[in-house]
């Protein structure tokens, strides 16, 4: 439909849509090398970078950047680990404070100037973290449950009337083992991408009504827009970080049900 | 407007392969030097500070601990040193007042000799008096009866006797006064 629209846009608004998450290559030849995957490599260097300036050399008693590293580490592990994993928390540590900043510095980029793409917002990126933690988790309930128990636990929980498995076996099983880890990148990558869209969304309204067509009437409008942007950009801050935390949250959690059998 | 240009309408909800690779590998290389790597050093520091505090506690109530023993044994020494001293004390204010006594006792027993001494030589001293005396007194009153009575007592014997007799009457008249 952009093609018969195009010629238009110039003089018409015309709110962005989902092209605004296609991006052609950034290099001749190479289709896979867009945007997006430029900063997923950043993005994984920056938080290599941080990491290695916050604990290459770790000191007892801590200075600069170190105590920044531990302060996003403490909260990783008081927020994120110990509720769900207790004493186990020490021993995933490495997975959830890397997975929670990596996805952190992803949804940030959406808020950073020039660079504003949120890079969740492609759904194979959190889908393949998804599939990993899918992977591991299977693995894991196998290994601690044993391949057959790790599904009837969930399956069959203990003190229901007998004629009611017949409904609840079916969902737990789906919902547990698949729904939950496909929601689970789906919430991330939607979070953002909706994000992005209305930020979006507003700052086109901003742009078109005070830049390329002022005009009396628009021009509160293109105020308003501009002002919706700055306060959604905040909004979207706090959406960023809690998305991170609520992936590295689930992770946590589905990690627990597989190590110790629901109850 | 370049945003408008490149739409296409692909389903955002199906992942393109070339990502997840990128994504996994970005994510894989950030797990091995992040997780693997820098991670487990912070935890040890943690670990090794936990410690430290720990052992920084135990470390001061130990030393709380031996000031206390200190403190109590000085203070046991202290008081066994006034016990100590206030028994010397004591003993000190015995043995003076015994050695006062003593001395006290000494010195009585000493003036009663001297006075004892004195009366024995005022004694031997009025016996010996008493001896010449009566000697001289005799010869005196013999010479003077003699001249008086004009008989000449020469005869030993009798004379003797008679003034013998003479001063027998004499002590007993006034032995008192002599005395």
């Amino acid at each position: 439909m952009s093609a018969t629209l195009t010629p238009l846009a110039s003089d018409e608004f015309q709110a962005p849509g989902l092209g605004l998450f296609d991006w052609p290559p950034l290099v001749e030849g190479a289709a896979w090398f867009n945007k997006p995957a430029l900063y997923a490599f950043i993005g994984g260097l920056l938080v290599i970078a941080f990491a290695f300036a916050a604990f290459a050399k770790p000191k007892l008693v801590p200075r600069g950047v170190q105590n920044v590293g531990e302060l996003a580490y403490e909260f990783v592990r008081e927020q994120i680990a110990r509720p769900n994993l207790g004493k186990d928390s020490d021993r995933w540590m490495p997975l959830l404070f890397t997975m929670f900043l990596f996805v952190w510095i992803m949804n940030l980029f959406g808020s950073v100037i020039f660079v504003q793409f949120p890079v969740m917002s492609r759904i194979g990126y959190p889908a393949i973290l998804s599939i990993g933690v899918w992977l591991m988790v299977m693995y894991l309930g196998m290994k601690n449950q044993g391949p057959i128990k790790f599904f009837t636990n969930v399956m069959f929980p203990p003190g229901l009337p007998g004629w009611i498995y017949v409904l609840v076996a079916p969902i737990e099983l789906i919902s547990t083992f698949f729904l939950r880890h496909i929601t689970h990148a789906v919430r991330l990558f939607a979070t953002m991408m909706a994000g992005h869209l209305i930020v979006a969304l507003f700052s086109e309204v901003g742009w078109h009504f005070l830049v390329v067509k002022l005009t009396p009437l628009g021009a509160p409008l293109g105020v308003l827009g501009v002002l919706m942007t700055l306060l959604l950009t905040a909004f979207e801050l706090f959406i960023q970080a809690l998305q991170a935390y609520v992936f590295a949250l689930l992770t946590a959690m589905f990690i627990n049900d597989a190590l110790h059998p629901a109850h | 407007m370049n945003l408008l240009a490149a739409e296409e309408a692909t389903n955002p909800l199906l992942p393109d392969v070339a990502e997840m690779v990128i994504g996994g590998f970005s994510f894989l290389v950030v797990l091995f030097l992040v997780g693997r790597m820098l991670v487990p050093r912070l935890q040890k520091t943690l670990a090794e500070r936990t410690e430290a505090i720990e052992g920084g506690i135990k470390k001061a109530e130990d030393a709380q601990a031996e000031a206390q023993r200190t403190l109590e044994e000085y203070k046991a020494k202290l008081s066994e040193a006034r016990h100590e001293a206030a028994r010397m004390r004591e003993e000190a204010r015995e043995q003076a007042a015994q050695i006062k006594t003593e001395l006290r006792e000494e010195a009585q027993a000493e003036a009663r000799r001297l006075v004892e001494a004195a009366h024995a030589q005022i004694e031997a001293d009025r016996q010996q008096a008493f001896t010449q005396l009566r000697g001289e007194i005799g010869r005196l009153a013999t010479e003077l009866a003699g001249r008086i009575v004009g008989e000449s007592l020469e005869d030993q014997t009798r004379q003797s006797r008679i003034v013998d007799r003479f001063l027998d009457e004499l002590e007993s008249a006034d032995g008192a006064a002599v005395r």
